[in-house]
């Protein structure tokens, strides 16, 4: 249920009694309002600390709710929420902007920025030394994007190579693209430089609520015995919200099988640990069914293949398509992107240009239907087009040993310990049996699965996006979420359909970063980057200085 | 490079300017020739001119390229490349004596120094140092404004 102004003691004349919004630069920052009265001590739920239900209905929130419900109440002026790549792009630029650490709270669970990012490529199959989906100049740990990462390869390996293959890319060489390993070391680098772990509360956030008198309230759940409180909250004038996935969908017909038959071991997801079915290629001969035609998929066959030249096995690879994409194909001449052999090609995410030329600038012309129909148009499942996965791939078709097929999942069996897929094709129902399956497909959750985002389209007032996500403006504001002055931000995957489409990849978040920082630069919270400024501030980033 | 076609004539002015005009200052006085370098240098500065007027057309044919590119984007080797018909044009109307303002005649060897140290000059700020005092121009397709 939707209210407009909390139960209780709060009424009408509320505002005028509650204090100013956060302070611009709250001298106390940091600092802990503690414990309830003593008279509202009745009102105090079992647990010391907790959300009441009077809390928990109301859209707005006053101080003296928290203090009646004995939750303590912490200052920031900012608070970002989530603590992965969106928190740390973000910080990064306000503490480049001149933010000091002790305006800024980063509320996760993670312990290092790339915690999750590291987790879901390793599982992929992306491990340190390989090459993630990413432009040279896409540097999350350097907001000039200079030195690329080509340039900095080859800085540090002396060899000219990484510089060659950007200078001749994408037509005599596939997109450079950094290793994962030199991507994480830069982070760790540039999170000691700014500080990032000084600003880091370990926790649980449940929910975000405006404030009445401006601003809004971060509930935190802390981490066990950390505190005497089940809940701390946090009073800040802005509030980033980079929560990241909300969470992995499945293929209804494989969710189907793996509750049926409680088997989460022949039938995976490529974001899960996965090691085992390529630990039993090495030692007998399977038949592994791939689902998808993504960077995921490109990611396992490779590994399939890899270890299939390397260690001589007799792996089997059926690939499935839900769509085949044969060739080229687009609406015209101006629109026609690379395809075949199932996959459509893409050397990123989306084209190129969506992250700062012609597709950004008329993205951000674009509402509603004409958006969705631009995502459509340059969306989709894709993958790039690279020498080595062809090479590979045209050995196992010439071989036998790699096939596709086309069509939907009617259902799954077991049968003499294989799995068997009923396909449905084009040219009727095929069975396959297969020793694995691999969903490769990384549908996503709808947003509302994620339990802050849940309660924020709940109470907040925000919308969804034509591509039903988090509604944004182009300074990444969450729309309807305005509170006096304070301002909700998000950036981010619950971010996609908005009016820049690469929001989930690292320079996207950089693009999110610098509308944020702008837009908090003329709402007066900190400095706008000048030239002077990023010149002095990338010459402190060359000597690893902090800002 | 990511341009949008205001960007690219914004880049392209602005570079051959700052960049292109401190080149044009320092490599002047060791240009071959036997010119007085006041002749060199006013020369040299309306070669500059005319590479950065006949850009804006070149810039508009480089965009209407571009639209055959799905990814919409300006490879760095195509950034590169282009000095060969933008150098031959500039040098073709400078032999049949189109620029104006020139005084004397602009030796075959100084013309392909200067341009070339010009155009690699202004091709490799573009490819990176550009991005540091500018933060926001690799965002917004090249503009400054």
């Amino acid at each position: 249920m939707l209210t407009d102004m909390p139960t209780g003691q709060a009424g009408p004349e509320e505002p005028q009694t509650q204090p100013a919004t956060i302070q611009r630069r709250r001298p106390d920052a940091g600092q802990v309002v503690p414990g309830p009265p003593a008279a509202a001590a009745a009102q105090m739920p079992d647990v010391a600390g907790d959300l009441t239900d009077e809390l928990i209905r109301s859209d707005q929130w006053t101080d003296a709710m928290l203090q009646a419900a004995g939750i303590p109440v912490i200052d920031k002026p900012l608070v970002t929420i989530g603590g992965g790549i969106g928190s740390f792009v973000t910080v990064d630029y306000l503490r480049i902007a001149g933010v000091s650490t002790d305006r800024i709270a980063v509320l996760t669970n993670l312990d290092y920025p790339w915690q999750t990012y590291e987790y879901l490529t390793r599982v992929s199959q992306i491990p340190r030394p390989e090459r993630i989906r990413s432009d040279s100049a896409s540097r999350p740990d350097n907001i000039w994007g200079f030195p690329s990462y080509a340039v900095a390869e080859a800085i540090s390996d002396r060899s000219f190579v990484p510089l060659w293959h950007v200078l001749i890319e994408p037509m005599w060489a596939d997109f450079y693209t950094p290793k994962a390993g030199q991507v994480f070391a830069g982070l760790e680098r540039e999170s000691k430089r700014i500080g990032f772990t000084s600003m880091l509360v370990k926790g649980q956030v449940r929910m975000v609520r405006k404030r009445q008198g401006g601003g809004y309230f971060v509930i935190l759940t802390p981490m066990l015995g950390s505190g005497p409180t089940k809940r701390v909250a946090y009073r800040a004038e802005f509030v980033h919200l980079a929560v990241g996935y909300p969470g992995l969908k499945y293929l209804p017909e494989l969710q189907e099988f793996r509750t049926a038959h409680h088997d989460f071991h022949h039938v995976v997801s490529a974001y899960e640990e996965h090691e085992h079915i390529y630990e039993t290629a090495r030692t007998k001969h399977i038949v592994v069914m791939l689902r998808g035609g993504g960077i995921v998929a490109s990611r396992v066959l490779q590994r399939l293949m890899d270890d299939r030249a390397k260690y001589g096995l007799s792996t089997e690879i059926v690939h499935l398509f839900r769509t085949y994409i044969a060739g080229a194909h687009g609406p015209n001449a101006w629109n026609r992107r690379k395809g075949g052999n199932g996959f459509a090609y893409q050397g990123f995410n989306y084209p190129k240009s969506v992250w700062g030329g012609q597709l950004k600038a008329e993205m951000r012309t674009l509402e509603g239907d004409q958006r969705a129909a631009k995502y459509k148009l340059m969306g989709g499942t894709n993958t790039p087009w690279r020498r080595r996965w062809q090479a590979q791939m045209n050995e196992g078709r010439q071989a036998g040993w790699y096939r596709t097929m086309t069509g939907t999942v009617d259902q799954m069996r077991l049968d003499g310990g294989k799995i068997v897929s009923v396909v449905r094709t084009s040219a009727g129902i095929v069975e396959v049996a297969a020793d694995f399956v691999i969903d490769c497909t990384g549908l996503e959750a709808d947003i509302a699965e994620h339990r802050v985002l849940a309660d924020l389209l709940e109470h907040s007032g925000v919308g969804r996006n034509p591509l039903g996500r988090l509604d944004v403006e182009r300074t990444f504001e969450l729309r309807g979420t305005a509170s006096g002055p304070g301002v909700v931000y998000a950036s981010g995957a619950t971010t996609l359909g908005g009016y820049f489409p690469g929001v989930d990849t690292f320079l996207g978040l950089q693009v999110a970063a610098q509308e944020i920082a702008d837009d908090l630069a003329r709402r007066g919270f900190c400095r706008r980057i000048g030239t002077l400024r990023s010149v002095q501030q990338w010459l402190r980033w060359a000597r690893n200085r902090q800002p | 490079m990511l341009p949008t076609l205001g960007g690219r004539i914004q880049t392209r002015l602005v570079l051959l300017a700052v960049i292109g005009g401190l080149v044009t200052l320092i490599i002047g006085p060791v240009l071959p020739g036997s010119a007085p370098l006041s002749v060199v240098y006013r020369n040299n500065f309306l070669i500059l001119i005319a590479v950065a007027v006949l850009g804006i057309g070149w810039e508009c044919l480089y965009h209407f390229v571009m639209q055959w590119r799905w990814e919409k984007d300006w490879p760095t080797f195509f950034g590169l490349t282009t000095l060969v018909p933008e150098g031959l044009l500039v040098w073709l109307l400078l032999r049949g004596g189109d620029i104006p303002g020139i005084r004397g005649t602009v030796p075959p060897d100084a013309f392909c120094v200067d341009f070339l140290a010009v155009w690699l000059s202004v091709w490799l700020v573009a490819n990176g140092p550009m991005r540091v005092p500018f933060i926001r121009w690799r965002f917004h397709g090249g503009r400054l404004v």
